[in-house]
C-alpha cells in the first residue's frame, strides 16, 4: 500500500502527537489534579470544600480521558515504549492508578453522606488522588531523562533491573516537585476563574503565587542538573530513520550533557524553555494581580513550555536505557508499523477536532463561577 | 521463564477484568434505558418520567464511577503486566484501544458531567441529546474493546515481521470487520441490556412489594419488561452467532465447552448434561439431544464438529511445522538477508506460534523431542470441566431470562403489577445476569488458553519480567482496595434505594399520580 506520508515523517508526527496528548492532559486534567491537591488547604469548611469540588465536578471526567487516551495512543503508536515503561515503573504505576481510582469515587461518594468523618476521609482521598499522580509523573519523567535501567534480549523482551526506591534521586525529586508546583499553580489559577470572590479564592491566590515562583526556581535547578550532572544520550551518525522498528539495530550511547545539544543544533527549540519560564512568570503576576485570564493563560503556557522542553531536549530519544544504551528506544526504532501510524493519524485527524469542539461546548454551557450561595440552592451539585 | 509470575499475572488480570465487568454491563444497559425514560419525559412532558429518569440516573452515576475507575487499571495493565504481549501485538491491538479513547470514551466522559449537572442549564431536548451521547459513547466503547478482544480470538489481518519480532497490521479492515468481534459486540451489549433490565425490574418490584412509590415503580417496571424481553431474546440469538463463529477459528474452544473428546458423525448431538473426566479423557453420564450441536455449529447436516482428540493431533503437526519456522526466524535474527531462511519461514510461518508452545517444556524449541511435542499439543486443550459447566450455567440463565421477561411483559401488559410471587422472583433473580456475564468472559478467555492470541502467542510468553513479590503487592493491593470500594458502592446503592425517588425536593409530588395509561404498554 502506498501511503501519503513517508515513515520518518509519520514517526515525527506521532512523536509530536504524543506531546500534544501529554500537554492536553496537563492543561485539562492538570488543573483537576492541582485543585484536588489544593482541596484541604484552600477549603476549610464543608461549604468551602464543596465549592472547590464543584469548580471541577462536571468536567474532570472528560479531562481524565486525556490520560486514558495517552495510554492508548502510546500503546498504538509506540508499543515498545508502552511495554517497557509501564512494566519497568511497575510499583510506581500501581501507586498512580490507585490514586487516580480514588478520584472518581471521591467526587461521587463524598456528597452522598453528610457525616463529617465520611467527608473528611474523601477530602484527603481527593488530595492523594491529585498530589500522588502529579509527583509520580514528574519523578517518572526525571527517570526517563536520566535513563532507565532496562535491556532488551534478541526476542525484544524487556528486562528491568531497577528498584522502586531507586526511582528517587535528587534530580528526579526536583522533577517530581516541579510537576507538583506546576500543576498546583495551574489548579490555583483555575480556582481564581471558577470560584466566587471569597476566602477560597484568596487562599488559592496565596498558594498559587508561591508555587508559581517555586516552579521557576525548580525549572532552573532542573536545567542545572542536566548541564552539570552530565545527563544525555546520543545516537550514532547515520541511523536508519526509515528502518524497521527494532531498537537493537540502532547504535545509541551515553553522552553526558547531550540533552542540551539540540539547542545549538536547532536554535528555535529555545522557544520551549523560554515559554516555560515566561509562562510561570505570567502566572505569578496574574495570580498576584487577580487577573484571571493572565493567571490561567500563564500557567497553561508554563506547563506547555516545561513539557515541550523535556521532549525537545531528548529528541530523538524517547526512553534511553542507562544499563544498555544499545536498547534505548527512539523515534526511529520504537514506533508502530508505517501502516498503523498512518491509519491512526487519519483517525486522530477526524476525531480530535470533534472532541475539542464538543468539549468546548460543554465548558461553555457550564461557564460561570461556583458561588457558596449556589451550593445551597442547586441540588445537582456535589 | 517463571511460571509463578505467569500464574499470578493471569490471576491479577482475571481479578481486575472481572471486577471491572461487574460495572460495565449496567452502564451499557442503563444508559440506553435512561434514553428511553427521558424520551418519554420529553414526549409526554409529565413530571413523573423526569422523576423516573433522575432516580435511575443516580443509580447509574454511582455505578458509572466504579466502571471508569476500574477501567483506568485495564488501559494500563497490558503494559504493566503483559509487556511482551504489548510489544508483540501492540501494532494491531493498541489501535482499537486508542480509537476507543478518542471516539467513545471522550464522548461518554465529557457528556456524563453535563448529564448530571445540566438539568437546569439545558432545554429538555438538548438534555436528552446529552443523555443519548453518554449511551452512544459507552456502547461504542464496548465496540472497540470487543474489536480488540475479537482479534485476540481470531487474529485476522496481521502477519509476523521477523525484522521487528512482532505482529504487524496487514489489513485493518479485516480487523474492524472481524466476524468474531461483531458477534461478540452484539452479544455483550445485549447482555448488558438484560442485566440493566433485571436491576430496574428487581428494584421496582421491591417498591411494589413494599407498596412504596407505586406510580414510579410501575413505569420503571414496564420499561424494564419491554426492554428486557427484546434484550434477552437477542442475547441468546446472538450468542448462537458467537457459537457459529467458533466453528471457523476456535474449534478447540467449541469442543472443550461441549466436552466432546471424539469427533462424532455429522450432525453431532448437543450434550445437555455430563461429567467430563480429564483423567480418562472422556465424558460420563451424558444426556444428549441428537443433531442439535451439528446444526448450531455448522448450520448443516453433513459437516462434522471435530473432537478434542483429533484437534490435539492437528496441533501436534502444527507444532512440528512451527519449529521449522522458528528455526528460520532465529537465523534471520543474525542474518536478515538469508534467502534460504526467508523461504523456509514463508512456507511455515502460519505455525510459528505453535512452536512457541514448546518453550514451556524446553528452552529452545528446536531441541524438543517427541514427548515435549506431545505435551505441548495437549497444552492446547483448555480446562474442559470449567468450560463445560460455565457454558451450561450461562446458557441456562440466558434461557431463564427469556421466560422471566416474557412473564414480566405479559403482566405489565395486563397491568397486573400486584402479582406477588413474580415480584419476589424479580428481586431474587437480580444476581443471575452478573453470574452469566462473568461466566461468558470465563468461556471467552479460559476457552482461548493456552493462547493470549489464538495460534500466535502463548499466554505464558506474554508476561512482563516481574518478580513474585511485586505481583503479590499489587494483587493484594487491588483486592483490598477494590473490596472496600465494592462495599461502599453496594452501601450507597442500597442507601439510594431506601431513600427512594422522591428524595429530591423538586421531584416531590403532592400525591402519587394516579395510574394513567402508560405509553409504552400502549404501543
Amino acid at each position: 500500500m502506498e501511503l501519503l506520508l513517508d515513515y520518518p515523517t509519520l514517526r515525527v508526527i506521532w512523536w509530536a502527537l504524543m506531546g500534544v496528548l501529554l500537554i492536553g492532559f496537563a492543561l485539562t486534567d492538570g488543573f483537576d489534579l492541582g485543585v484536588a491537591a489544593l482541596l484541604p488547604f484552600v477549603g476549610r469548611t464543608d461549604a468551602e470544600r464543596r465549592q472547590v469540588i464543584n469548580t471541577i465536578g462536571p468536567t474532570w471526567e472528560g479531562n481524565q480521558v486525556w490520560f486514558i487516551l495517552g495510554g492508548g495512543a502510546i500503546f498504538a503508536a509506540w508499543p515498545m515504549v508502552y511495554a517497557v515503561s509501564f512494566s519497568g515503573f511497575y510499583l510506581a504505576m500501581f501507586l498512580v492508578l490507585s490514586a487516580l481510582i480514588l478520584r472518581p469515587v471521591g467526587f461521587k461518594y463524598r456528597s452522598k453522606r453528610p457525616d463529617p468523618r465520611w467527608r473528611a476521609f474523601w477530602d484527603w482521598g481527593l488530595f492523594v488522588g491529585g498530589f500522588v499522580p502529579a509527583l509520580v509523573f514528574g519523578v517518572a519523567v526525571g527517570n526517563v531523562l536520566q535513563g532507565v535501567p532496562f535491556r532488551l534480549d534478541s526476542d525484544l523482551r524487556s528486562f528491568y533491573e531497577g528498584t522502586f526506591l531507586g526511582l528517587f534521586t535528587p534530580f528526579t525529586l526536583v522533577c517530581g516537585l516541579l510537576s507538583v508546583t506546576m500543576l498546583l499553580t495551574h489548579g490555583a489559577a483555575w480556582l481564581t476563574i471558577k470560584a466566587d470572590h471569597g476566602t477560597v479564592r484568596d487562599r488559592a491566590r496565596v498558594i498559587g503565587s508561591v508555587t508559581a515562583l517555586a516552579s521557576l526556581v525548580l525549572f532552573a535547578v532542573g536545567f542545572a542538573f542536566v548541564r552539570f550532572g552530565g545527563l544525555g544520550f546520543s545516537l550514532d551518525a547515520g541511523a536508519d530513520i526509515a528502518g524497521p522498528s527494532n531498537p537493537l539495530r540502532s547504535g545509541a550511547f551515553a553522552a553526558p550533557g547531550a540533552w542540551l545539544h539540540n539547542y545549538s543544533l536547532y536554535p528555535w527549540m529555545i522557544a520551549a524553555p523560554v515559554l516555560g519560564f515566561l509562562g510561570s512568570t505570567l502566572a505569578f503576576l496574574g495570580i498576584r494581580m487577580g487577573r484571571e485570564p493572565l493567571a490561567f493563560g500563564g500557567s497553561s503556557m508554563g506547563a506547555l513550555g516545561i513539557i515541550s522542553t523535556v521532549g525537545l531536549s531528548m529528541f530523538p530519544f524517547i526512553l534511553p536505557s542507562s544499563i544498555d544504551p544499545r536498547s534505548s528506544l527512539t523515534v526511529w526504532n520504537a514506533s508502530s508499523s508505517h501502516t498503523t501510524l498512518f491509519i491512526m493519524l487519519v483517525v486522530t485527524l477526524v476525531f480530535l477536532p470533534l472532541v475539542l469542539a464538543y468539549t468546548a461546548w460543554v465548558f461553555k454551557v457550564l461557564w460561570g463561577r461556583v458561588t457558596l450561595g449556589s451550593l445551597r440552592t442547586n441540588p445537582d451539585l456535589y | 521463564m517463571d511460571l509463578a509470575v505467569v500464574e499470578l499475572s493471569r490471576l491479577q488480570f482475571a481479578l481486575t477484568a472481572m471486577y471491572h465487568f461487574l460495572f460495565v454491563p449496567l452502564t451499557l444497559g442503563l444508559s440506553f434505558m435512561l434514553v428511553i425514560m427521558e424520551s418519554l419525559y420529553v414526549m409526554t412532558g409529565r413530571q413523573i418520567w423526569r422523576t423516573v429518569t433522575r432516580f435511575w440516573g443516580t443509580i447509574f452515576g454511582i455505578n458509572f464511577v466504579l466502571g471508569v475507575a476500574t477501567g483506568i487499571t485495564m488501559e494500563f495493565e497490558f503494559g504493566t503486566n503483559w509487556s511482551y504481549f504489548s510489544h508483540y501485538v501492540g501494532d494491531i491491538f493498541g489501535a482499537p484501544l486508542a480509537i476507543e479513547g478518542l471516539m467513545a470514551f471522550f464522548l461518554e466522559a465529557t457528556f456524563v458531567g453535563l448529564m448530571f449537572f445540566g438539568w437546569e442549564k439545558l432545554s429538555k431536548l438538548a438534555h436528552l441529546g446529552v443523555t443519548f451521547m453518554v449511551a452512544l459513547g459507552s456502547n461504542l466503547s464496548a465496540l472497540w474493546i470487543l474489536i480488540a478482544n475479537g482479534w485476540m480470538q481470531n487474529p485476522v489481518g496481521a502477519a509476523f515481521n521477523p525484522q521487528t519480532m512482532r505482529m504487524e497490521i496487514v489489513d485493518f479492515q479485516a480487523v474492524l470487520f472481524n466476524p468474531v468481534a461483531q458477534a461478540k459486540f452484539v452479544h455483550t451489549v445485549s447482555a448488558g441490556y438484560v442485566l440493566a433490565s433485571v436491576v430496574v425490574l428487581g428494584i421496582s418490584a421491591y417498591y411494589l412489594l413494599k407498596e412504596r412509590h407505586r406510580a414510579f415503580a410501575i413505569r420503571s417496571f414496564t420499561v424494564a419488561a419491554a426492554f428486557g424481553l427484546a434484550a434477552s431474546l437477542s442475547v441468546v440469538v446472538l450468542g448462537d452467532e458467537s457459537g457459529y463463529a467458533l466453528t471457523d477459528n476456535q474449534k478447540m474452544k467449541l469442543a472443550a465447552l461441549e466436552a466432546m473428546w471424539e469427533t462424532e458423525p455429522a450432525p453431532a448431538g448437543l450434550t445437555l448434561f455430563g461429567l467430563p473426566n480429564l483423567e480418562t479423557r472422556s465424558t460420563g453420564s451424558e444426556i444428549k439431544i441428537p443433531y442439535v450441536l451439528g446444526l448450531i455449529a455448522t448450520r448443516s447436516f453433513d459437516q462434522e464438529v471435530e473432537g478434542i482428540l483429533d484437534l490435539v493431533a492437528v496441533a501436534e503437526t502444527r507444532i512440528e511445522s512451527g519449529v521449522i519456522a522458528y528455526d528460520a526466524v532465529e537465523r534471520l535474527k543474525t542474518d536478515p538477508e538469508n534467502l534460504a531462511a526467508r523461504a523456509q519461514y514463508e512456507e511455515h510461518k502460519s505455525d510459528l506460534g505453535y512452536a512457541m508452545l514448546l518453550r514451556r517444556h524446553v528452552d529452545d524449541p528446536r531441541q524438543a523431542d517427541a514427548a515435549d511435542i506431545s505435551a505441548a499439543a495437549w497444552d492446547t486443550v483448555p480446562n474442559v470441566p470449567l468450560m463445560f459447566w460455565s457454558f451450561r450455567i450461562m446458557a441456562g440463565i440466558g434461557f431463564l431470562m427469556i421466560a422471566f421477561f416474557a412473564t414480566a411483559f405479559v403482566l405489565a401488559s395486563m397491568r397486573r403489577y400486584e402479582t406477588r410471587w413474580f415480584l419476589r422472583l424479580a428481586v431474587l433473580v437480580i444476581p443471575l445476569p452478573w453470574i452469566a456475564a462473568e461466566l461468558g468472559w470465563v468461556l471467552a478467555e479460559v476457552g482461548r488458553q493456552p493462547w493470549a492470541i489464538e495460534g500466535v502467542l502463548p499466554t505464558f510468553l506474554g508476561t512482563s519480567s516481574l518478580t513474585v513479590p511485586q505481583l503479590w503487592t499489587t494483587i493484594i493491593g487491588f483486592t483490598v482496595f477494590y473490596g472496600i470500594l465494592a462495599i461502599v458502592e453496594v452501601g450507597l446503592i442500597l442507601h439510594t434505594i431506601k431513600k427512594g425517588p422522591y428524595a429530591r425536593s423538586e421531584d416531590q409530588h403532592p400525591a402519587d399520580e394516579p395510574v394513567g395509561p402508560i405509553p409504552l404498554a400502549a404501543e
